[in-house]
């Protein structure tokens, strides 16, 4: 691992926090090579990459692993700044995107997940948080084209790969983001519609799979 | 004229607000530190941090900024002199890595080994141990986490710096010594000698009493009493 040049991105399919890095590197056109790891039984590779959390994404640039998908977004755009820059050069505007990426992150996968996991009271309370956190994005979209304003920027790399959990929020929870939050949908189709993101995401009906393997494993339902 | 006034809406018996205050002071920034009763919360922080309301909160102008963290690396961005982060990228993200590892894992597990008892409380201190084994690991050779000089990891850490001997005196518990944790607690004295840092910290009797007076509360709730 030590000396090898060049880029590797341990990952893991359906990972919307691999997929943030998956995105980051398209859009700065960075050559990697992607190895699919399999979680249940870890490689040495990852335990070495990431002997803290050994969790996926973990990217290696030049044998030095880089962990956490905001870490590691920042970093490829800190790296790669000649091209598609994702935060902005102003301080301000680059402190109000980390917050607001930090906010997706606090919010966004833990409900989501608790949405798919739990039941009865529990999963309506769940229900009613994701509206919110999905109401409150949709207001700091506003008009915009993107998160980062006109151009494609380091939040709207952080939220969309939820986009293609939406499906699975909305088929357990039982309601509809589209009735809650129509422009996040817009703004949604319109990432969808670059290479990085549509060669990225999966189809949201290959992730409602997922989720149903996982609670089948969890024992839910 | 633009608005170039600088206020900290914080508290000084908050480790998060005195991360920003301890960031302000290294760059030599004049600020206006307006103290916050975290029990009866400003319209003022409402009104700047609307979706967390918590301090701390800098308003630079009419620019306000939150999450500790985030207010680190702005003040690191938007003002000359110290460097708090360093330039290489690959040194930034390892020091963001460790200042979310501080905040994600050392901080939780500690602070629930204090607040909880029995088999649960086996766990955590268990977790915690680990967690402060591992960040010491990471001061091997260096003075501070960011080298010779303290930096974005040294203030994240300040909570373990000066904050967990209060909660373990409050608590009862004995897990962060000079005994176990040589290197970490050389380390925390080195922190707290450093002129910024001194200059922002309260006494550390008032903080005992602080979390003394709500010992009760925070076995009942687990709820952080200091953001």
């Amino acid at each position: 691992m030590a000396s090898e040049k060049g880029v590797t991105l341990l990952d893991f399919w359906v990972s919307p926090f691999g997929q943030r890095a998956r995105i980051a590197l398209a859009e700065k056109g960075v050559q990697y090579e992607y190895k699919e790891q399999n979680l249940v039984e870890k490689s040495d590779l990852l335990l070495k990459s990431n002997p803290v959390y050994k969790k996926i994404p973990v990217l290696i640039h030049d044998g030095k692993p880089v962990c956490e998908s905001l870490v590691i977004v920042q970093y490829i755009d800190e790296v790669w700044s000649d091209k598609s820059p994702l935060l902005p050069s102003d301080p301000y505007q680059k402190a109000q995107a980390r917050f607001w990426a930090d906010y997706v992150d606090k919010k966004v996968f833990d409900c989501g997940t608790r949405l798919w996991k739990l039941k009865g009271e529990e999963q309506e309370a769940a229900k009613k948080e994701m509206i919110e956190i999905l109401q409150l994005l949709e207001a700091q979209l506003g008009d915009n084209k993107y998160f980062g304003g006109d151009t494609f920027g380091y939040v709207d790399v952080a939220f969309i790969p939820f986009n293609n959990w939406f499906y699975s929020y909305e088929t357990c929870g039982n309601f509809s983001i589209e009735a809650v939050a129509p422009k996040l949908v817009k703004w949604a189709k319109r990432c969808m519609e670059r290479e990085s993101v549509a060669k990225t995401l999966y189809d949201p009906n290959k992730v409602y799979e997922f989720v149903c393997y996982l609670k089948k494993k969890f024992g839910v339902e | 004229m633009e608005d170039t006034t600088v206020k900290l809406l914080g508290n000084k018996g908050s480790p998060y607000s005195h991360r920003a205050e301890v960031a302000l002071r290294l760059k030599d920034v004049k600020f206006e530190f307006l103290h916050e009763d975290l029990a009866h919360k400003s319209d003022m922080l409402l009104r700047h941090n609307p979706i967390h309301k918590k301090v701390p909160v800098l308003v630079h102008g009419e620019k306000p900024i939150a999450e500790s963290l985030i207010v680190i690396e702005y003040v690191d961005e938007a003002f000359e002199g110290y460097n708090i982060l360093p330039s290489d990228p690959y040194e930034r993200a390892m020091a963001r890595f460790w200042a979310r590892f501080i905040d994600d894992k050392v901080i939780p597990a500690f602070w629930m080994s204090c607040w909880t008892d029995g088999e649960i409380q086996k766990g955590f201190i268990a977790q915690s141990k680990e967690t402060l084994t591992t960040l010491q690991r990471q001061l091997e050779g260096k003075k501070f986490f960011g080298g010779d000089s303290i930096g974005l990891v040294d203030l994240a850490g300040c909570m373990i710096a000066f904050w967990f001997a209060v909660l373990q005196e409050v608590a009862g518990i004995n897990l962060l010594n000079e005994e176990d944790y040589p290197v970490l607690c050389r380390w925390a004295e080195d922190y707290c000698s450093v002129r910024a840092v001194s200059e922002s910290l309260l006494d550390k009797n008032i903080l005992v009493a602080f979390f003394a007076s709500k010992k009760e509360k925070i076995f009942a709730t687990k709820a952080p009493v200091y953001d």
